[in-house]
């Protein structure tokens, strides 16, 4: 059986030759499918996006007026007689797995996606197919996350302790996705909750779709007193910038896959790091995996030269490709990817 | 066990030291007398002796979470600790958090004896029966090496506070040759035990290195100033009949410095020494790489001890006729010292030369000589100072000798650990060396990964993979084309290294982007830096 792939990557991104359609490309192209909104798969430029329908009002506050068509879960669309449809990927709120059919076989992109409900998006759900391309980006067996509520719990006392010593919480974690999660699950009886501007202006984005406990965006008027015994929730980037003058005196907290590591933690230079994720940890990966049926495995951003090997030694045909996707940066950055 | 892992996660969840010191007195309150006692001998590296060895510690773990060895070593590899890396792969039910500190550490002394099978066994069910900080902990108390940003010094205040003995007081309580099996913690702060203060040394008194210029220190002439020595701090201390030589990293080393054992039929007894272990071969003060082939040793040949001879260079005076002299000023001291040197001349016993200028500029020109004489550079020192306990500003200054400098070719890179494990940020680098037929080759001769800023490595990782020759594991070779500044503290020839020249504390200053490989420094350029 030798047939071509029905999708390959090229210098644009992953690409479906009998279509002509890109999937998360990273060059402008004419006709894009979206998995999610996050800056290093959802690029400005192209010509044509389609993507899941709760994923727009996020490209749109992203990438401007853009010519967008939006699909519901599940439903089939043809283009030159291949049959696409979006599967919810669990990642962030809109992001989808691709699922791409075509003469009877089946290949499925992952985009970021996560095995975890996370009370946020709809929860990833196992595509069947024959090919699975998959993001590794915590794909070694180093990493096993908590079940939520734990780190929720761990994040509850911690600001209230913060709250009893007369302090200020600030938590970084990226503007669309984690800080959203976190809105939801902390427990806002504790005290108020403010926001850096990044993240108040993404929050107001996905307000109609969530219910989420009501914020106060830090501005030039906030008083300092006010802010004692909050939670406040910014960007990485904002850490060790002026802004943070006006939250003394505070303690700082990161959620990352990648606090699981205490050198990471460490050199964060933040006080704590809460281990919360919006990927796969190894388990999932590999659970994941064994549920799609795939015996062609292709691994894109993370640990892919370890994890493939692995996937080989397990049985499966696996390889590597590389895209520009970014998996979860653990550095502080201005540019939000995830 | 439970208590002390919290502890650790406490001290671990805090960048803060006041925090951390507040922890550990909190903890310090709470411990039975056998736990104190073992945490303080942990914190002041008296560990027990490792039960069991790395290798098998690996395969234990791979074998218990049920992967191949290759994929527990890449990902030890990333996590960049052995112990961390077995805390989140191996599985675990916490069926037995119950056991003390002391009782894991008595269970680790025994281990040491017990065969294999028996070794692989307990070790398994310990981490299937710990939770995750309890077994990082408890492996550490396997590995050693426990770097939880507690030193020596913050312990020894929480304890103060707790104890209510004063820190330097404390400190030197501390020292010297003592273990858990050998005393009490009754004992160790409160009592006096003649057999361990016999070889106790004093808490070494450190120097910060200078920040301002020498004119802010005042007159010239109420300082002293001496050669910084390259070698390892030590102390002798002769009491009783005994020669003991601690190193400033607490080690009784008196074994492998048999040149200094008759200085007891030479100084009067009660004495203490601070000074300066040096190599000296050929009659003159050797390189630090020369000391270091010594140091790893565990029986020392005839040929080592004539090939390499060690002398003992004396800074200052702690302990004379069985008194402290350590609040005495530094000139009085100094002049004890250097009498009694005098008086009784041993040969492996020298005195550090002081010199007394009138001028700042005369201190600067010495400075100059310092890579002649074999320095690192020159010390500074109140002539009224008392010898005090640990690092402290104001009185004593070290004001080292810029570091050399070369231009270096990039040639292989290894990924880095932690975070940076997607980047590649371990480099080795090349110089140049003429071939006979006149074509030129990059030669290896040292490696380096520190001195970058976060976007530059994410730059020169871009380069790297776009620049790839060939992949050895984490390990690539890369086409030259990236130029850098590196600096190190010493050269000296090596028959170890391919080129043929050992640096010491080679790191990146900067990346010469103006430079093409062409223009990066020979091998020859490089050789011309080793003092003659
Ligand atoms: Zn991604
Ligand atoms: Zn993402």
């Amino acid at each position: 059986m030798n047939r071509p792939d029905l999708l390959v990557f090229n210098a644009k991104g992953i690409y479906c030759p009998i279509a002509q359609v890109y999937i998360d490309p990273w060059k402008p192209v004419n006709r894009a499918i979206i998995t999610h909104g996050h800056s290093d798969h959802a690029r400005f430029g192209h010509k044509h996006y389609l993507t899941h329908h709760s994923n727009i009002p996020i490209i749109r506050h992203r990438l401007g007026q853009i010519n967008v068509e939006g699909v519901e879960w599940g439903e089939k669309f043809q283009i030159n007689g291949v049959t696409f449809s979006l599967h919810p990927a669990g990642h962030i709120l809109g992001s989808s797995q691709v699922r791409v059919e075509y003469n009877g076989e089946i290949w499925v992109f992952t985009g970021d996606y996560k095995t975890e409900p996370d009370g946020i998006c709809t929860p990833y759900e196992s595509v069947a197919c024959h090919t699975l391309i998959t993001e590794c980006t915590f794909g070694i067996p180093a990493f096993k996350w908590k079940p939520q509520e734990k780190v929720f719990d761990e994040i509850n006392l911690w600001w209230d302790k913060n709250k009893k010593d007369g302090k200020t919480s600030v938590l970084f974690a990226y503007t669309l996705g984690k800080a959203q999660r976190i809105l939801k699950h902390v427990d806002s009886s504790i005290g108020p909750i403010y926001t850096h501007g990044a993240v108040e202006n993404m929050t107001d984005v996905l307000r109609p779709q969530l219910a989420l406990p009501s914020t106060t965006q830090i501005t030039r008027e906030t008083i300092n007193k006010d802010l004692r015994g909050a939670l406040v929730i910014a960007p990485p980037s904002a850490h060790g910038s002026p802004w943070m003058r006006k939250l003394v005196p505070y303690e700082t907290g990161t959620c990352s896959g990648w606090m699981a590591f205490r050198g990471a933690r460490a050199r964060r230079a933040t006080d704590r790091g809460f281990v919360l994720s919006d990927h796969c940890d190894w388990q999932g990966l590999l659970s994941s995996i064994r549920e799609s049926g795939a015996e062609r495995v292709i691994c894109t951003h993370g640990y892919t030269d370890i994890f493939s090997r692995y996937l080989r030694e397990i049985g499966y045909q696996a390889s590597v490709e590389n895209t520009q996707y970014a998996g979860e940066k653990e550095e502080t950055e201005t540019k939000e990817s995830a | 066990m439970k208590d002390f892992a919290n502890l650790i996660e406490r001290l671990d969840t805090t960048t803060k030291t006041n925090q951390k010191v507040a922890a550990l007195a909190e903890y310090f309150k709470e411990a039975s007398e056998k736990d104190k006692l073992w945490t303080i001998a942990i914190l002041s590296h008296r560990r027990p002796s490792r039960p069991v060895n790395t290798t098998l510690l690996r395969e234990y773990a791979a074998e218990l979470a049920s992967i191949p060895l290759w994929l527990f070593e890449e990902s030890y590899h990333i996590v960049g600790d052995l112990a961390e890396s077995i805390a989140l792969i191996v599985p675990n039910d916490q069926h037995d958090s119950k056991k003390e500190l002391w009782e894991i550490l008595e269970e680790l002394i025994e281990l040491k004896f017990k065969t294999e099978p028996e070794k692989k066994e307990y070790v398994q069910d310990r981490w299937m029966g710990l939770d995750y900080y309890s077994r990082f902990v408890f492996t550490k108390l396997i590995t050693g090496g426990f770097r939880i940003g507690i030193s020596q010094k913050l312990m020894t205040k929480a304890l103060s506070q707790v104890s209510g003995i004063a820190e330097d007081e404390l400190a030197y309580r501390l020292m010297g040759d003592w273990s858990p099996s050998s005393t009490s913690y009754e004992e160790l702060l409160f009592g006096r035990n003649e057999q361990a203060y016999v070889s106790k040394p004093y808490p070494f008194y450190l120097a910060y290195a200078l920040e301002d210029s020498l004119e802010q220190l005042g007159e010239v002439k109420d300082w002293s100033v001496e050669h910084k020595w390259d070698g390892i701090r030590g102390q002798v201390i002769c009491r009783k009949g005994e020669v003991f030589i601690w190193t400033r990293g607490d080690e009784l080393v008196t074994e492998k410095y048999p040149e200094l054992a008759t200085l007891k039929d030479f100084l009067p007894d009660g004495i203490v020494i601070d000074g300066e272990l040096l190599a000296f071969t050929n009659g003159e003060i050797g390189l630090f790489s020369e000391l270091q082939t010594r140091i790893g040793r565990k029986t020392l040949s005839k040929s080592i001890l004539s090939k390499v001879p060690v002398i003992f260079k004396a800074y200052d005076l702690l302990e004379f006729q069985g008194k402290d002299y350590r609040k005495l000023p530094y000139l009085d001291r100094r002049k004890h010292l250097e009498k009694l040197i005098e008086e009784t001349p041993h040969p492996a016993l020298h005195i550090s030369e002081r010199f007394e200028f009138s001028s700042w500029d005369e201190v600067i020109a010495e400075r100059e000589l310092a890579r002649e004489k074999r320095s690192e550079g020159l010390m500074l020192k109140r002539k009224a100072s008392t010898y005090q306990v640990g690092r402290k500003k104001g009185d004593w200054w070290k004001w080292k000798i810029d570091p050399l400098t070369i231009d270096a070719v990039l040639t292989y890179a290894m990924r880095g650990h932690g975070r940076r494990t997607n980047l590649f940020t371990d480099y080795t680098f090349g110089l140049w060396q003429e071939k006979d037929n006149g074509s030129k080759e990059l030669v290896t001769f040292a490696k380096a990964y520190s001195g970058l800023t976060d976007q530059e490595f994410a730059q020169v990782d871009a380069i790297i993979k776009q620049t790839t020759l060939e992949r050895f594991g984490p390990v690539r070779s890369v086409e030259p084309t990236l130029v850098f500044e590196l600096a190190f503290e010493g050269i000296s020839y090596s028959s170890r290294h391919k080129s043929g020249i050992a640096v010491r504390f080679p790191r990146i200053v900067r990346w010469r982007k103006d430079k093409k490989i062409e223009d990066a420094n020979t091998l020859e350029d490089l050789k011309a830096l080793i003092p003659k």
